[in-house]
């Protein structure tokens, strides 16, 4: 199936929020979207989903959007993979894109995986970086081989989509002088939409930040000894307003839940901070950490190999070194 | 019932690093090869399943006579049927391509009510697989799933996990697709008879031209829409590391938050 539309073009980015509050990364890829659209000379739409979603709708125009998509129903109040594509169909069918971003979050993923392939659109996923060949054609960047390899994806037909890593581009300014317009998108959802029910949604614990859109990461590994190792970690993380991440032996171990794994079979993270505490440093645990800005390592083995992808490094008794790194950064940043 | 697990061969976790950019795509990695990993806790899953609610577990793979390998070992941990896809027609087939030929496969297997696949091969890593096989299959799709509830004829109740949103509570109509986390299960190694029986089995082999479903345009090179280009390795990531001495724990704490600050990260 061919989703050309000479009549629309456009750049069109996914918005994806928790309970009506945009994740970073939609306005991130807002931004790159807006330099799309402005090198192409095409509008940039937006697409938001949800329920009591309409100030999104403004944000998004903030943000750089020339229109909104609009799919604002109860049907849509708690995600569903089959409902949330049927929606990034019509809006691929209204806006007749030649370039679609959607952020590498996890319903969204979903959702643009959905889409794109029962329109016949080539996907590149979970990128960490994308660009406009001179004709206008996406070039996404993604790792391959647990990150071991990078490639460059290109795509063939008009519509060509990316899910892009949180933090892959820089967080834009909002301008609350734009103006855009909002068109509420009609959505048929079909037999094959109504074949999924959510029952119920357990939130996650209060204050617990995710460690793919965080800014600061200090993460525990086998050094932390035990499950209650991770208590003076948790109060570091607390002072600095940090996720809390973990190595996959903690996770094994059952010390700590999987969300917070760092690695390649975990979550790909690239903070501006990040704390090993008492973290070897395997090499799949690397991989998922590399692109980190600044990296602190506190391990009692100076020959550990975290110490080779480290900025700064304590060789030291991480019992002793964290609770000393959360007294002096209460003191210094008023905490 | 059938639970259908589909899995893939692909190099050991540990020599990942090792795999040079000019031999993807080669046929020839310098690797061990093994089951994917995420595919394991898919394998488990479907044995699980089949020990809860019964029912028959079924194999598939698609890729050379090498990858008969991925399938002995999925047989090995318990699986009972396995079925080989192997035609160079299905080579340089993207996502959707391999998705299109799986779910031709797929129809062929009578009475199959449940697909079960991993998060995402370790080479490829697009994790696109299963949400083609959905649509292709026209089947609910629910990806993440770290538990499984309930399973009755009609429906399958899972946990899914969503980042930032917590745990949903899902309920799709059978058949369908569903990707599993790591969190499900721990998967069982092979045991010694699995083995045996592993080596007895017979495995069909279908090309494409028992699969009478297949669209040309869309697997397969010609059908591909996605290409890699310009693989390389990442930039080097070593770093020169700067110990921070000090007589006590204090006085290194604060020269690290000294640095810190200059760097502007907190």
């Amino acid at each position: 199936m061919s989703v050309h539309s000479a009549s629309a073009v456009s750049v069109l980015v996914y918005v994806d929020h928790v309970q009506g509050a945009a994740r970073p990364v939609s306005w991130e890829l807002m931004g790159k979207a807006r330099q799309f659209g402005d090198s192409l000379a095409l509008p940039v739409v937006a697409l938001v989903v949800g329920h009591q979603v309409s100030d999104l709708a403004s944000e998004a125009i903030a943000y750089g959007a020339d229109r909104v998509l609009i799919a604002d129903d109860a049907a849509f109040a708690q995600f569903r993979a089959g409902a949330y594509a049927a929606t990034l169909r019509a809006a691929i069918g209204s806006a007749g894109p030649r370039v679609i971003l959607v952020p590498a979050t996890s319903g969204a993923r979903d959702a643009a995986a959905l889409a794109a392939c029962a329109l016949g659109v080539g996907l590149a996923s979970d990128c960490h970086g994308v660009a406009l060949d001179e004709d206008g054609n996406l070039l996404a960047d993604r790792p391959v081989f647990g990150g071991n390899i990078i490639t460059t994806i290109v795509f063939r037909g008009h519509s060509q989509m990316a899910t892009v890593r949180p933090r892959t581009f820089p967080l834009p300014s909002p301008d609350n002088s734009r103006s855009g317009e909002i068109v509420p998108l009609a959505v048929e959802l079909g037999e094959l939409e109504e074949r999924e029910e959510v029952l119920a949604v357990r939130a996650p614990e209060v204050g617990e930040l995710s460690v793919d859109a965080a800014n600061i990461i200090v993460a525990g590994g086998r050094g932390v000894k035990g499950p209650e190792g991770f208590a003076p970690i948790r109060e570091l993380a607390q002072v600095l307003g940090a996720a809390v991440g973990a190595s996959r032996a903690v996770v094994d171990a059952g010390w700590i839940p999987y969300a917070h794994q760092v690695g390649q079979t975990g979550k790909t993270v690239r903070p501006d901070l990040y704390i090993a505490c008492g973290i070897s440093g395997a090499i799949q645990h690397l991989a998922g950490m590399t692109n980190t800005k600044v990296v602190v390592a506190i391990n009692k083995d100076e020959e550990a190999p975290i110490f080779s992808v480290a900025t700064y490094g304590i060789v030291g008794d991480l019992f002793e070194i964290v609770p000393a790194l959360t007294e002096t950064l209460r003191a210094r940043l008023g905490r | 019932m059938k639970y259908v697990v589909c899995v893939k061969l692909t190099p050991d976790t540990e020599e990942l690093a090792e795999v040079q950019p000019e031999d993807v795509g080669s046929g020839h990695l310098d690797a061990t090869m093994v089951l994917n990993p995420w595919d394991e806790f898919a394998v488990e899953e479907a044995l699980q399943l089949q020990e809860r609610f019964e029912g028959e577990t079924v194999a598939i793979t698609v890729g050379s006579e090498g990858s008969l390998e991925a399938l002995k070992r999925s047989v090995a941990m318990g699986i009972e049927q396995a079925v080989l896809l192997s035609d160079e027609a299905f080579d340089g087939s993207d996502a959707w391509g391999t998705a299109h030929v799986l779910a031709e496969a797929i129809k062929q297997i009578e009475d199959s009510a449940l697909i079960i696949t991993g998060r995402q091969s370790v080479d490829g890593s697009s994790g696109l697989v299963p949400a083609g096989l959905a649509v292709n299959l026209g089947w609910p799709f629910v990806s993440q799933v770290a538990k499984v509830l309930d399973l009755t004829e009609e429906h399958i109740t899972v946990l899914r996990a969503l980042d930032g949103v917590g745990m949903q509570t899902v309920r799709v109509e059978l058949p369908a697709v569903i990707s599993v986390s790591k969190e499900i299960n721990e998967p069982r190694l092979a045991s010694f008879m699995g083995i045996r029986k592993a080596s007895r089995l017979q495995y069909p082999t279908l090309t494409s031209a028992d699969l009478p479903g297949l669209k040309p345009s869309q697997f397969g090179m010609a059908g591909a829409l996605t290409t890699w280009t310009n693989l390389r390795k990442p930039p080097a990531r070593a770093r020169k590391c700067r110990f921070i001495e000090g007589p006590s724990a204090a006085d290194r704490a604060s020269a690290l938050v000294d640095r810190l600050i200059a760097d502007k990260v907190i």
